[in-house]
């Protein structure tokens, strides 16, 4: 079984290693603001349709327009669940979503988080899946890559305050990478069994003697640009773990190479800006071995099975089968549990809540790493990048110079904006996770007792603060406490960050670029990958490890100990 | 001073916000148009073109009439039929309107009570072979749906059906043989059976 899991692994890397650096380059000239000559016209015109003039914002103009187009974005998506009862495509008849659940979806999937308080196959009609939900699948991407893309001109622009144009950006993300690239997924899917119809659900007698009805709908246009955006939210309850929306092994490998392809090609575009090439691998293995390392931690804890099963007669050899499925096994579930989660995409193809205690927490502690090994589509490169300044930082402390990164001096405003964004998360994770462990109405969500209710509430938080979305999803969170509650932590967790890096973005680039001397920290190499590791690393296990003891650490103590 | 600074300041400058939304709202609702009406109908259309019995649910007929989908499972029951996983969906099991899993942690002694019950309604509907209970014959699913159960949980019941039918127990684990499917990099510990489709086959033998 292990030999399985490292063969997959394998694979894995390989593939993605291989499409970083042509992901890249079809990358880069977005990320640079331009378009190729023979996409000039195209471009033009999609432009003035759109009534755009890419003209050059300032990083509080570019903050503006991502607020102002993410708020009428949810304003847009609460309207469309309110409604849907009128609207057309509704063959199941879906009444309009309760007001609570309503504006908890529509923050979770414009902060690109797709946090599943509802049961997609129960609730949503099918315009509110393609209108609603899949089109802040596109966009909530879009701006992350974006907000990406103006940090990493702020790193490459001397003495400017131009951080390019925000509606330029989404526009250009939206329809020269995700909508081609969604729609070759979402055939390879169609063609391995995922639907894509838009009649009604289908009601047959079945073999087992039972009737049964089949949740259908168009399935597969959404599941391409669930994972291409790091965007996780399913078509139905049972999310990437439903036959229909990942029916078979290959269906898992590429929903797993979909969640890691952006923000893989992202790391070597921004080599491709700086100049130097080696700066993005440095960021790609920097991420790569924290990945590496935390799949085959929940590789080794769900193989070991279940010891309280194995003394009702169960067979332990073949792992912990709770929640998962047999098409995947251990090895398949193991691995996209820790991408999902490395990323902040919160797919799931198998459920989270009954891993074993260890299995459980590095899916927990990956998401309160901030979400940068690999990351959310652009979130992941900019979180990645805000770390790699606070390393040069650290560096620059012990051996007392001035710290650089890519030639720019890192200075006292620089350094706030970073500990603003660093802060953030753990402070809505720690504060929010507290709070409903002491009110009556967070306890009463718990599905589980004992210190597997905490690290429910725990993992909640985790996944809202930092955008991610899969759940210990036992928690019962859509009443209103829980709605609200992670719907401010999903919104203060995605633009309580986006601001601070803006901010950093013009920061920079109103900097001059130093040249690089003798005395300049190389930022390409082992020393610095290392240094780089050691930053995310500590800052996840000095803020977490005390409430992660109280969680999963105590569970596993409990189920071994007997 | 300050109209100097302001003046090489241009981008930076704050626009009136009100400047913003409408460019928002016009791209918001261009976009929508394009992502969330012209891009999943065309998938559609494409995929009931090219590929239309996927498009519609992989559905399987026998004798003419749908009796399952080949990537959902069903609740079998009776001693003469191979059993597929413990389902957790929503009021009934195999609710392929409402999929979804348990959500059990390993330690809730909801989850020893119940799979002690599943070990026990395994052994009262037939016989069983000797040895530990395959893993995923007696623990819910992450979809509640899955089609499939391990080569190991099929080749268990083979007594209580073989039993059940009054077949040879030696030809019945041929057929379940036939009827396993190897995972990537995997071995016989790996391979599973898709459920409906055995019992299909079982009616047809």
């Amino acid at each position: 079984m292990m030999l399985q899991f490292y063969s997959l692994l394998a694979v894995f890397m390989l593939l993605l290693t291989l499409s970083a650096r042509p992901m890249g380059a079809w990358l880069a000239p977005l990320a640079a603001g331009q378009v190729g000559p023979r996409w000039q016209t195209l471009d033009a015109a999609l432009l003035r349709l759109a009534g755009i003039r890419d003209s050059g914002m300032g990083w509080r103009q570019y903050a503006l327009a991502v607020l102002v187009f993410n708020l009428l974005g949810a304003l847009l998506l609460y309207a469309l669940q309110r409604l849907q009862g009128l609207l057309p495509f509704n063959p199941q008849g879906m009444g309009a979503v309760e007001a609570g659940s309503a504006f908890n979806t529509a923050i979770s999937f414009v902060t690109n988080t797709n946090w599943q308080g509802y049961a997609g196959e129960s609730t949503m009609s099918y315009f509110t899946q393609m209108a609603g939900l899949a089109v802040q699948n596109f966009l909530s991407a879009a701006t992350g890559i974006a907000v990406a893309f103006a940090l990493m001109r702020g790193f490459t622009r001397r003495e400017s305050t131009d951080l390019g144009n925000f509606w330029a950006d989404v526009l250009r993300v939206s329809v020269y990478l995700l909508l081609p690239l969604s729609l070759l997924l979402a055939l390879v899917f169609v063609q391995q069994g995922v639907p894509q119809t838009l009649a009604a659900y289908s009601d047959y007698s079945a073999l087992a003697g039972h009737a049964q009805t089949l949740a259908l709908g168009p399935v597969a246009s959404q599941e391409a640009i669930k994972l291409l955006g790091t965007n996780g939210g399913g078509f139905f309850n049972a999310n990437s773990a439903h036959p229909f929306e990942n029916p078979t092994e290959l269906v898992n490998l590429l929903q797993m190479l979909a969640i890691f392809l952006i923000p893989a090609g992202l790391t070597h575009a921004f080599g491709r800006l700086a100049g130097d090439r080696r700066q993005g691998w440095a960021l790609y293995a920097a991420m790569s071995v924290i990945f590496i390392a935390c799949a085959s931690g929940v590789m080794a804890a769900e193989s070991q099975g279940n010891p309280l099963l194995a003394a009702l007669g169960v067979d332990g050899s073949s792992g912990n089968w709770e929640g998962k499925e047999v098409r995947f096994g251990m090895a398949a579930s193991s691995l996209f549990i820790t991408v999902t989660t490395a990323a902040s995409c919160g797919a799931v193809n198998a459920m989270h809540d009954s891993l074993t205690a260890l299995g459980g927490m590095l899916p927990m502690w990956l998401m309160q790493l901030g979400e940068v090994v690999f990351g959310g589509v652009g979130s992941g490169l900019y979180g990645m990048l805000v770390f790699a300044v606070l390393a040069v930082f650290v560096a620059g402390l012990m051996v007392g110079r001035t710290p650089e990164y890519l030639g720019k001096k890192i200075e006292a405003f620089d350094m706030k904006m970073v500990a603003l964004v660093i802060l953030t998360t753990p402070a809505l994770v720690l504060a929010g996770s507290a709070a409903s462990v002491l009110l009556a109405p967070g306890l009463a969500g718990l599905a589980n007792p004992g210190a597997h209710g905490f690290s429910e509430v725990l993992y909640a938080f985790s996944s809202a603060a930092n955008n991610n979305g899969s759940a210990f999803a036992g928690l019962s969170a859509n009443t209103p406490y829980y709605n609200a509650l992670l719907g401010i932590a999903m919104w203060l967790g995605r633009f309580a960050v986006i601001v601070p890096v803006l901010a950093l973005a013009g920061s920079l680039a109103a900097k001059k670029t130093l040249a690089t001397t003798s005395g300049s920290m190389p930022t390409h190499g082992g020393l610095f990958i290392g240094l780089l590791v050691g930053s995310v690393l500590l800052v996840g296990a000095l803020t977490y490890l005390p409430a992660l003891a109280l969680g999963p650490v105590a569970e596993h103590l409990m189920i071994w100990a007997r | 001073m300050q109209h100097v600074l302001s003046g090489s300041d241009t981008h930076a400058a704050q626009p009136a916000a009100s400047a913003l939304w409408w460019p928002a709202a016009r791209l918001l609702l261009g976009l929508t148009l394009l992502l969330g009406l012209v891009y999943p109908l065309a998938v559609t259309g494409l995929a009931q073109w090219l590929f239309p019995a996927q498009a519609q649910g992989s559905l399987l007929q026998q004798q003419g009439r749908v009796v399952g989908s080949a990537l959902i499972g069903q609740a079998f029951s009776k001693p003469g039929e191979f059993w597929g996983r413990p389902s957790a969906t929503a009021s009934t099991p195999y609710n392929g309107a409402g999929s979804g899993g348990s959500n059990l942690g390993p330690a809730n002694p909801a989850l020893a009570k119940a799979v002690a019950e599943r070990i026990a309604a395994l052994k009262a509907a037939g016989p069983l072979p000797a040895g530990p209970v395959p893993a995923d014959l007696v623990t819910a699913s992450a979809s509640g749906l899955d089609p499939h159960i391990s080569l190991a949980a099929a080749l268990y019941q083979v007594p209580r059906v073989a039993a059940a039918r009054q077949l040879d127990a030696g030809k019945l684990a041929q057929l379940v043989r036939q009827q396993a499917l190897v995972a990537w990099f995997g071995s016989d510990a790996t391979a599973r059976v898709n459920v409906l489709q055995l019992n299909l086959a079982l009616a047809r033998s």
